[in-house]
């Protein structure tokens, strides 16, 4: 297409009604004008939160090892387990962490960490007790760990995650993804479970009721029709199952990984989306396509505070968390800060009203002083296809 | 306010001359798609997909500095711990490492030293001429031509006149603040009023010299002193037209005597955008990576830029300040960066001659 304004508009709102296919949506990434893409997403956010309500959450996120089997090229954080700065998290660092998470205004933790090859369902059960012994909710383990977990101890997937749920985990948050592209992962993750492994996670953990964010990892070596077959599977996935709370694209930081040195990344990186232009029409996109998911979240941990802030204009309606600590984007060299207040006046320079996620009903901390959003963290079990509409106290 | 904007969009696709109550209306609507998608149009018109950058090095001879404005960090007593004065040796040695790197650009700007004469200025840029007259030297803000002019006691074409006579190839832009007084009696009392900062750049431009103009934005300015402020310049510009670029600086807290956060990229683009759309007789916007952030500056070039400053290599003004930026960026970097938004990287001297073009596959829109 070599259109004009009105040519791009019209199939820009083709693509908002999920008429697009693979190859029209990696045109759309590549050749859309910004700005048209900019108000699409724009039009779509207004549409789903036409409140004007940006929301953030103050939480912390704990990487309870950094032993991982699975070795991902794009990855700075995994070691083995014999490495010198190797580490697991003990019982008590775990619960230091969290004692001044809540003193410090927290209201979850999201968890994860590598596939560690001792453990198994028992040792993630015991991390879950660790955590829910405070009242704070628990975000933790992705589709690779619970799938880790589940191969380590010979169980069913749906057995890993009710095991999980009934020790209290709160909701699962949606890394791993990458980008749900096989091909893709063969080149950067060849060891880490497939798309369709991951969907699998995804929709029984949806049908057991716990609700999860989706991420996307681009900018590596994957091609824009890439990124759109992974939109495009995360809406289909949605529509069966409803789960999904929040959409979070973020870019591949090249930083001390093994990827960044490989030749072919260099020449992918050069037409690829891993920068911040093309964060935003990769957001925008998002946005676009994913109608059906209510939350798309900016990354300011890996954009900065000023291009997270103008994501907000191309669809975004999160600013995702404080963070307090942030150890995998780190390793890769990248180190933004954002204190809660910052987040609050960058929110509210931009136009919206900021406003805190709920979290753990009862307990102490934030989250209580928006009602309208008052579902609990997880469904009954059970609900499936048609459940209601998700609120937006996960991603 | 729809109309309004409807009425301002009229105006910038016919080419029509943005009044200050439009450039108000732009900062205060924020809408900054509306905003941003004018300026790129704008810019489209005036440079084409083009972006222009700069191999050159920064050069701060010295932080001591007889004012003490309260939005600086770098300026130092000549008593104090952290003060500094470079050697003739020192200066040159950087400009050999430019040299080496095939800069073609040297930045000099320091502060108002109490004692070095204005003879030392002249005999630097006379070696810096003489050992390296390959390299364009852009020196002095209008704020240190009109100190030399004190410790002088010349008439100001006259102080204009030896530096040209030495070698001084252009001016760079800044201690233009915000040209408002009551602004400047709250920030920098001390310094030559706005008045006298046009007034020497209209000198400058008279001897056949270019200039930049900057804003520096994000302290206790007024939209209003903004908009004032770009229309002086406008206003000058329409009468030498002598300035080759405009450059909004954000303020950075950090070491300052003056309590405010950091700019946002909202405020950050709506400047850069609002400049270009409002500064219809300046051909060149810039966004300054060190200021900005080279992401925020790679986003900038959809919203009305067209020129993103060099390499820079060793900055001190803005880091004393807290800027989060590197402080060098390779040709490689820029060129990558540029193309990676889509428009067509030219290396430029500082007189936008074209040095190099780099070919670029499709340029995106």
């Amino acid at each position: 297409m070599n259109g004009s304004g009105a040519d791009w508009r019209e199939a820009v709102e083709r693509a908002s009604l999920g008429l697009v296919s693979v190859a029209e949506g990696g045109r759309l990434l590549r050749e859309a004008p910004l700005f048209e893409l900019g108000r699409a997403a724009d039009t779509v956010r207004r549409r789903v939160h036409p409140d004007g309500v940006v929301t953030y959450i103050v939480d912390r996120n704990i990487n309870y090892t950094n032993v991982c089997s699975c070795g991902c090229s794009f990855c700075a954080f995994y070691r083995k387990k014999d490495a010198p700065d190797a580490y697991v998290l003990s019982e008590e660092e775990l619960a230091a962490k969290i004692v001044d998470t809540i003193a410090a205004g927290g209201v979850r933790v999201l968890l994860q960490g590598g596939l560690h090859p001792d453990w198994g369902i028992d040792e993630a059960v015991r991390l879950v007790r660790a955590v829910k012994r405070h009242p704070i909710l628990l975000h933790g383990f992705s589709p690779p760990e619970v799938w880790h977990f589940a191969h380590q101890s010979k169980m069913t997937i749906g057995e890993v995650i009710a095991r999980l749920s009934d020790a209290g985990l709160d909701s699962i948050p949606g890394g791993g993804a990458e980008i749900l592209d096989d091909e893709v992962r063969r080149r950067i993750s060849p060891k880490k479970i497939g798309w369709e492994q991951w969907a699998a996670v995804m929709r029984e953990a949806h049908r057991q009721g716990l609700r999860s964010s989706a991420t996307m990892m681009f900018g590596s070596v994957e091609s824009p029709e890439a990124i759109v077959a992974h939109l495009l599977r995360v809406r289909g996935l949605q529509e069966e199952t409803g789960g999904f709370t929040a959409f979070i694209p973020w870019v591949f930081q090249p930083g001390n990984t093994e990827l960044s040195r490989d030749p072919r990344f260099g020449e992918a990186s050069a037409r690829g989306f891993g920068h911040a232009v093309g964060y935003l029409r990769v957001l925008a996109l998002s946005r676009i396509l994913l109608t059906n998911v209510p939350t798309v979240q900016v990354s300011w941990v890996t954009m900065g505070a000023k291009v997270a802030q103008i994501g907000l204009f191309f669809g975004a309606d999160d600013f995702g968390s404080t963070m307090m600590e942030e150890n995998v984007v780190a390793s890769a060299g990248v180190s933004f800060r954002m204190s809660e207040e910052e987040i609050v006046a960058t929110i509210r320079d931009a136009g919206f009203m900021p406003a805190h996620r709920p979290g753990l009903p009862g307990a102490p901390g934030r989250g209580h002083s928006f009602p309208q959003w008052e579902d609990t963290p997880s469904l009954p079990p059970g609900s499936g296809p048609g459940m209601s509409p998700p609120g937006r106290n996960v991603p | 306010m729809e109309t309004e904007s409807r009425h301002i969009r009229d105006k910038v696709e016919a080419g029509e001359r943005l009044s200050e109550s439009d450039a108000l209306a732009l900062y205060r609507a924020r809408d900054i798609l509306a905003v941003g998608e004018m300026a790129a149009l704008a810019n489209r018109r005036a440079n084409g997909d083009r972006v222009y950058f700069i191999v050159n090095r920064h050069v701060n001879p010295t932080n001591i500095c007889v004012n003490r404005c309260r939005f600086c960090a770098f300026s130092k007593g000549k008593d104090d711990p952290l003060a500094y004065t470079m050697t003739m040796d020192e200066i040159l040695r950087r400009a050999e490492e430019a040299q080496e790197q095939r800069a073609t650009e040297l930045h000099i700007v320091g502060g108002l030293h109490p004692d070095l004469p204005f003879d030392f200025y002249l005999t630097m840029l006379r070696s810096l001429r003489e050992r390296f007259p390959s390299l364009h030297v852009q020196a002095f803000t209008a704020v240190e031509i009109d100190y030399f002019r004190k410790i002088t006691g010349l008439p100001l074409p006259e102080v204009i006149a030896q530096l040209k006579d030495a070698g001084i190839g252009s001016l760079p832009g800044g201690g233009a603040e915000i040209f408002a007084q009551e602004i400047r009696n709250e920030i920098c009392p001390e310094k030559i009023s706005g008045d006298r900062w046009l007034e020497v750049m209209e000198a400058v431009h008279a001897a056949g010299l270019r200039s930049n103009a900057t804003m520096l934005y994000g302290h206790v300015e007024t939209l209003e002193s903004r908009v004032d402020h770009m229309r002086r310049l406008r206003e000058l510009q329409d009468r030498t037209g002598g300035f080759q670029s405009f450059i909004p600086l954000a303020f950075h807290p950090k070491n300052t005597e003056i309590a405010k956060g950091y700019t946002t990229g909202l405020e950050d683009l709506l400047a850069l955008a609002v400049a270009r759309l409002y500064l219809d007789n300046f051909r060149h916007i810039k966004s300054f990576w060190i200021m900005v952030g080279p992401k925020l500056a790679q986003i900038s070039l959809h919203f009305g830029v067209d020129d993103i400053d060099g390499t820079v290599v060793e900055e001190k003004i803005t880091h004393a300040a807290g800027a989060q930026a590197g402080q060098e960026m390779s040709v490689a970097e820029l060129v990558t960066m540029i193309r990676q938004a889509g428009k067509i990287p030219v290396e430029r001297d500082t007189l936008y001659n074209v040095v190099r073009e780099w070919p670029t596959e499709g340029a995106r829109a």
